[in-house]
């Protein structure tokens, strides 16, 4: 019924962002402004061992206060981009635990609730030594009823705690919709704002080795319709921490979208402490001819593509959206008008995903600046099946993504 | 006599033994009760201290440290010696196969202490109430059941959509009320709007968030009789079933982490003890080792369901010890007996931080909701019956009378106060105006993101452009 508005013309007129020309952002390593390059190793994501990458990422802001406006944060990044020459490497599980616990350090109020994440570490070794550093309580072993350790993190989030929910994988939250779609969701609204509930619920997600279908689930596509939950996905270690953090300090419920494989990813992040904006997308490589928006493991599927692409010849805007709700159309806006053709990369099923609504948000956004119908390339409306090759053929391989952007690009 | 006590004795010990799960036999132990009768109506912050704790527990507690026998081991005293070592510890074994009946011969008793005439039961076990409590507690349980009355007709004229009693129900919600300290955090189900009444809300507050009005807490944004609220410690009600239970054992847990003084008390009816979330929550509380009090009103009915069609059970108490929860069930009509198993359940999950169950039988006097017509499904001749001879404020008020607390004269004095001071505020929930369209769009978040300001900005132009299509009074 309501029309949304062409709301990125009215935030495009704010933004300082408009300075820093994307014509300037010619080779993708080599740029002095907004971003800095990094190289790391991606371990085993993709099954072929040693590839680098170079890839580019943005630095967040780094002081305490969040902004939550995407643009705010564009501002300071030019002057945060000489921090820490120095730096410390890890894996990216490692960096989500010492996110945590970095904030468990911080706010005596953070508390962990989970099956396994006691003693045991975690599943896939997130809680590793936090048991043991804060005891069993703020670090609770739940018995196995997803529907009701969410709920009791619910209760005592309005209770003043910040409980951080970890789902062993993110399938087994279905168990928990009723949980988080009526509750978690809607308690602050409907209590007229009188309670609020600070969450943040996380575990792994999406397509991993073999797993099967009820534990290769996106949970993505099943709540982003929920009203009054944040959905963030992470990708490297940089924005795992990042967005960790910045969800715990967060006054609204979060979910954060781990992704099995990318669990063992390494990259040397700062040593100071930081936070990545959480409704901010991520620049991973600029480009001129065309948008490609992706997050989590398919970030890697494409910059595997754009490798290919570029020696082709073509030159490919990458984006890792990060937030998967609300979308960061600013950041996706600017892309859009600067290249006009977008191409986007997700795990999700072609019904429902997260690719369809963001389809959906920028023709309704951006479509006057578009020279092609938006593409979406998403794995089928199939459960994800166990044989290793039927797997490999649902989810979207780099040369699918370079066949798309030749198209694209006619 | 001895003779009489000898074999009487073997009965208890075989009955124990043909028990098939164990019965929690309220006895009555003399020595304790000179001191039950000489406390005095303790304030809540003497209350809480240890040592007025000892002094008023309760037989039930101490009988719960005998050994609980479960028949298996009928006739082999040697056997019971040989065990085995399994994950969970060690258990005895018997070459004899015998499986657990389903149910006991004998139903778990249900603690009173009033009988039906208003009188209290003889060497009774219960916690004293003295006059100003007594009086108040009455004061609130008639008002309640003013309060739901004229409400009631309300929908029923149109004024409110939707509007659900607790006819019945009043002395589980006031004295229940009672028993708790205002620290204690209430996660209600929706029939527990009497909790809210003693501690404070006033019947104007009620009446706005009836009416969705600028004035309810809640700001418009859920049905009516959805209270909440943060100042009194009573969670917003939340529709589906069940929810507030694994949240009640969350509340518990937060409470233990710091250390409070206080403890979570959670309501469920006899229907929502089907839902998963019952077996969760109470199962979480157990093993977190959580100060909740479950309080479960059975009231036989669940919409048109009849508690034969809802478990197989006998009824809920019983599922307490499956969760290792200590239980009790009381007379949900008898508001001394909810006071005393109140005020007891709540001092030991405070004080040895463990959960506890109450089943408080009673009767669904009123429809379900105003949605529904339960001369449907039930004999109205069964709802007169308990409405009449089984109501819980005219039992409890023969008491308070009896006592020379409360006459004819204060009885229609109150009634009539409470009702014109219901009708006011009713009428002036009605005319008070509704929320402005930006509350639409408010506490989502706690922030409004970018599409939520382009949503509001979106509808108010429409609003603005046709204002003739939506009802006066609808602003922005």
């Amino acid at each position: 019924m309501s029309a949304i508005l062409q709301g990125a013309g009215a935030a495009t007129a704010l933004s300082p962002f408009n300075s820093i020309d994307s014509n300037k952002l010619v080779a993708p390593s080599r740029s002095s402004l907004s971003v800095r390059s990094k190289r790391y190793i991606v371990a085993g994501s993709d099954g072929t061992n040693n590839k680098t990458f170079a890839s580019s990422s943005l630095i967040a802001r780094r002081s305490d206060p969040l902004i939550p406006n995407a643009v705010a944060t564009k501002a300071d990044t030019a002057a945060s981009s000489t921090s820490s020459k120095s730096g410390h490497e890890l894996l990216l599980f490692e960096a989500l635990q010492e996110g945590l616990e970095e904030e468990m350090d911080r706010d005596p109020h953070v508390c962990v609730m989970g099956e396994d994440v006691g003693h045991y570490g975690g599943s896939y070794k997130v809680t590793k030594g936090l048991a043991d550093k804060f005891g069993d309580l703020r670090v609770l072993d739940t018995p196995i009823c997803e529907n009701a350790f969410t709920g009791m993190g619910i209760g005592a989030a309005m209770t003043g705690l910040r409980p951080v929910i970890e789902g062993m994988n993110m399938g087994f939250l279905l168990l928990a919709f009723n949980q988080i779609s009526n509750n978690c969701g809607m308690l602050h609204y409907t209590s007229g704002g009188q309670f609020t509930i600070p969450v943040v619920i996380r575990g792994p997600g999406g397509v991993g080795r073999q797993l099967g279908a009820e534990h290769s689930q996106r949970l993505e596509s099943y709540f982003q319709s929920i009203p009054g939950i944040q959905m963030v996905a992470c990708s490297t270690p940089y924005n795992a921490k990042g967005l960790m953090k910045a969800a715990i300090r967060s006054e609204n419920p979060v979910i954060l979208f781990e992704h099995v494989l990318l669990y063992n990813l390494k990259e040397s992040i700062p040593d100071e402490d930081y936070i990545c904006n959480l409704e901010e997308a991520e620049m991973v490589r600029p480009g001129e001819h065309i948008t490609i928006l992706t997050y989590s493991r398919m970030r890697y599927h494409v910059m595997q593509a754009a490798k290919t692409l570029v020696n082709k010849g073509y030159d490919p805007e990458v984006i890792d959206i990060r937030s998967l709700k609300p979308f960061d159309l600013h950041t996706i806006g600017n892309s859009v008008k600067k290249t006009h053709r977008v191409l986007i990369v997700e795990e999700c099923m072609r019904t429902g995903g997260i690719g369809a609504s963001l389809t959906a948000a920028i023709n309704e956004n951006f479509h006057d600046y578009l020279d092609a119908p938006v593409m979406c390339l998403s794995s089928q409306d199939v459960p994800t099946p166990y044989a290793g090759t039927l797997e490999e053929w649902t989810v979207v391989q780099p040369a699918q993504i370079v066949t798309a952007v030749e198209q694209l690009c006619q | 006599m001895a003779i009489w006590f000898a074999r009487s004795r073997n009965l208890v010990s075989s009955l124990r033994h043909n028990l098939c799960t164990s019965t929690i036999l309220i006895k009555r132990d003399y020595s304790h009760r000179p001191v039950l009768t000489t406390s005095h109506q303790l304030p809540s912050t003497v209350f809480s201290s240890p040592f007025v704790a000892s002094l008023l527990r309760h037989e039930s507690t101490a009988v719960e440290k005998q050994p609980d026998e479960l028949v298996l081991h009928s006739d082999d005293q040697e056997e019971a010696l040989q065990e085995l070592d399994f994950p969970g510890g060690k258990v005895g074994y018997t070459s004899e196969m015998k499986f657990i009946p389903e149910s006991s011969s004998r139903r778990v008793p249900c603690y009173r202490v009033l009988d039906e005439d208003g009188r209290i039961i003889p060497d009774n076990d219960f916690v004293p109430v003295k006059e100003k409590l007594a009086v108040r507690m009455y004061e609130q349980m008639a008002t309640l059941q003013v309060m739901d009355h004229i409400f009631y007709e309300a929908q029923r004229q149109g004024r409110i959509s939707f509007y659900l009693t607790s006819v019945g129900e009043e002395a589980i919600n006031i004295a229940s009320a009672a028993a708790l300290s205002p620290d204690d955090i209430v996660l209600p189900q929706y029939r527990e709007p009497g909790v809210l009444l003693w501690r404070g809300f006033t019947l104007e507050e009620f009446a706005n968030q009836c009416f969705g009005n600028k004035a309810d807490y809640g700001k418009g944004r859920q049905m009516p009789i959805h209270y909440g609220s943060n100042r009194l410690n009573y969670f917003t009600i939340s529709s589906p079933i069940a929810t507030q239970l694994p949240q009640a054992a969350g509340v518990g847990y937060s409470l233990k982490m710091e250390k409070k003084n206080a403890c979570a008390v959670t309501f469920i009816g006899d229907g929502g003890t089907s839902e998963g979330d019952f077996h969760a929550g109470l199962n979480f509380a157990a093993v977190m080792e959580a100060p909740v009090v479950f309080i479960c009103r059975n009231n036989g009915w669940a919409i048109s369901t009849h508690i034969s069609e809802q478990f197989r059970s006998d009824g809920i108490v019983v599922k307490g010890q499956a969760y290792g929860i200590r239980s009790i069930r009381v007379d949900g009509n008898d508001a001394l007996a909810v006071y005393s198993a109140v005020r007891s359940a709540r001092e030991m999950a405070v004080t040895e931080q463990r959960p506890v169950l109450i089943e408080a039988m009673t009767y669904r006097v009123g429809h379900h909701s105003t949605s529904d017509d339960s001369t449907k499904y039930r004999a109205a001749d069964e709802i007169q019956y308990w409405k009449m001879s089984r109501n819980p404020v005219n039992r409890f008020r023969k008491w308070v009378e009896d006592n020379g607390w409360w006459s004819e004269e204060d009885e229609s004095k109150l009634r009539s106060n409470a009702r014109k001071q219901l009708l006011q505020a009713i009428q002036a929930a009605e005319k008070w105006e509704k929320q402005p369209l930006t509350e639409l769009f408010n506490d989502v978040y706690d922030v409004k993101p970018k599409n939520l300001e382009e949503q509001e900005l979106g509808l108010k132009e429409l609003v603005e452009k046709q204002p003739q299509e939506y009802p006066p009074g609808f602003h922005v």
